[in-house]
């Protein structure tokens, strides 16, 4: 049998987890919703602002909040490139063209980071003190994170429910030619929504960085699994990707406590094969 | 000068032709319809004056500005609002929300609060439903608030396409009440309509459009009275 406090520690941390899940399946979502593509590379982005990261912080020793500010811009401006030399040029193509696209992409900054940077594990290391609720520990370099992912979400709520540029990506994501009409370009809202996403994808690495270590295939730790979310979710569902997000955070913490890591993985996998055949539209799809 | 002049205008889709060589004008202030069968090319007139087609030819001059071509995004700067067919409204965003789009341009957000109050002046019901979705609104409610999401962009001109299309025929003419009441507050107004007898009541000026051409223009008065316009399109 298992201590309880075991259980409610793996899901408290479930949750923690589940946080920085939504920054990556929102920010993935987001650019799915309006442009139509799913940004396979889309963690990879994050694994290079991760290695930004961990070289200002702890290479050049530049403190933590400025790398972190530093790892957000470059995602921002990361995300704008993508656009526009990847994507822009082929939204006009069949879909598959997209995905094959940031799919090569995905190759090529995987093997561009082993080329300079090898295979090696580097982290940062911070040593900050832990929390104690009731024979809970939890500790501050996975609380504090959580804190600014909810933070972040939050700013991204509002940003896209009370500014104009905000509503306007929605009602792109709704009907392109009816936002023109209103005066959006609609090549400009794509720019705004991938410097949005990348941002994003900065903020996570920024954030990340202290919980695991960056190598040149951590795409592939979490970018499936991201991609599992906004499925699970709804494909362009924001409220679904959030809900998702905690959904699998829990089950890979709860089943990584009572069985073993992996085995919370093949769990999160079944739930997933089953939630799409038993909710093909998202879990907060309406049905009929 | 005219508000709006089409000269030469011919325009399609791939190798159809929708538009042969047409001659419109609006003068400032004034109401146009346009009317014909369906498939005479007037959704296609609308669409190439808002740039959301390019002509293949002709001139197209609003207010001394060549727009021949020019994006959609751009033409609405001028001053040229279209309520598309079908309204093409956000459904999942708020009433609130959809208004506020129609404000997105730099010069009507400098404006945004003002034209908020004198939309919902004019179509108290949107206020009252300013929190809803918009797709949950009844038809005649989605036509007021495609026409004011248009107002909202504080336009010169303004584009209706079909805008009883879809509607009861009680609500088709209270319909025709707002428009006319849209028309006294001093918008000009170009009118696409399958409904010929309501909007030759509205408008002073009408073009009959047929197989992408203009077939005859006149005064909607004099139209109404054509036997040939009568026994066509007018039902009598």
């Amino acid at each position: 049998m298992i201590d309880p406090i075991f259980l409610a520690e793996a899901a408290v941390n479930g949750i923690l987890l589940g946080g920085i899940l939504a920054l990556l399946a929102l920010g993935l979502n987001l650019i799915f919703g309006v442009i139509d593509i799913v940004w396979i590379a889309y963690v990879d982005l994050v694994m290079l602002c991760m290695y930004l990261v961990y070289f200002l912080v702890q290479v050049y020793g530049w403190p933590v909040w400025l790398g972190g500010l530093a790892a957000i811009v470059f995602g921002a401006a990361l995300g704008v490139a993508v656009h526009l030399l990847i994507i822009s040029p082929i939204l006009g193509s069949a879909p598959i063209n997209q995905l094959l696209a940031t799919g090569g992409l995905l190759f090529f900054l995987q093997s561009f980071a082993t080329f300079l940077w090898t295979t090696d594990h580097r982290s940062v290391r911070l040593s900050l003190p832990s929390l104690e609720f009731g024979g809970i520990f939890l500790p501050l370099t996975r609380v504090i994170p959580f804190g600014i992912s909810i933070l972040a979400l939050i700013g991204l709520y509002l940003f896209l429910t009370r500014t104009f540029v905000g509503t306007a990506i929605r009602a792109v994501s709704q009907d392109r030619e009816a936002m023109a009409l209103m005066g959006a370009n609609p090549r400009r809202i794509y720019v705004v929504t991938s410097a949005v996403g990348g941002l994003m994808a900065g903020l996570a690495g920024a954030l990340l960085i202290f919980q695991y270590s960056v190598h040149p295939f951590f795409g592939g730790q979490f970018g499936p699994l991201t991609f599992m979310i906004c499925v699970l979710g709804g494909l362009g569902n924001m409220v679904g990707a959030f809900v998702a997000s905690f959904i699998m955070s829990e089950i890979i913490s709860i089943a990584g406590v009572v069985w073993s890591t992996e085995m919370g993985y093949v769990i999160a996998f079944v739930v997933f094969i089953v939630m799409i055949f038993a909710r093909p539209g998202g879990i907060l799809a309406r049905r009929g | 000068m005219s508000l709006l002049e089409l000269a030469g205008v011919t325009a399609g889709y791939g190798a159809f032709t929708a538009l042969w060589d047409v001659a419109l004008r609006v003068e400032r202030g004034e109401a146009v319809a346009v009317v014909g069968p369906n498939g005479a090319g007037k959704t296609t007139l609308l669409r190439v004056i808002s740039g959301v087609l390019a002509p293949r030819g002709g001139t197209l001059t609003f207010d001394g500005a060549a727009l021949a071509g020019r994006p959609a995004y751009e033409v609405v700067a001028h001053g040229i609002a279209h309520v598309p067919e079908g309204r093409r409204l956000f459904p999942t965003l708020t009433v609130a929300d959809n208004l506020k789009m129609g404000a997105y341009l730099a010069t009507a957000r400098a404006h945004y609060p003002e034209s908020l109050e004198r939309v919902y002046g004019m179509f108290p019901v949107l206020a009252e439903r300013r929190g809803q979705r918009a797709g949950s609104l009844s038809g005649g409610e989605q036509q007021m608030l495609a026409i004011g999401r248009a107002l909202m962009s504080r336009p010169r001109l303004i584009l209706l396409d079909e805008p009883s299309m879809g509607l009861a025929p009680v609500m088709v003419l209270r319909l025709f009440d707002l428009i006319r009441r849209v028309r006294e507050e001093g918008y000009t107004i170009l009118v696409v309509e399958q409904n010929v007898r309501q909007v030759l009541k509205l408008v002073d000026r009408a073009y009959l459009l047929e197989v992408g051409r203009v077939k005859m223009d006149g005064r909607a008065a004099e139209m109404a009275e054509q036997d040939f316009v009568r026994k066509a399109y007018v039902g009598l």
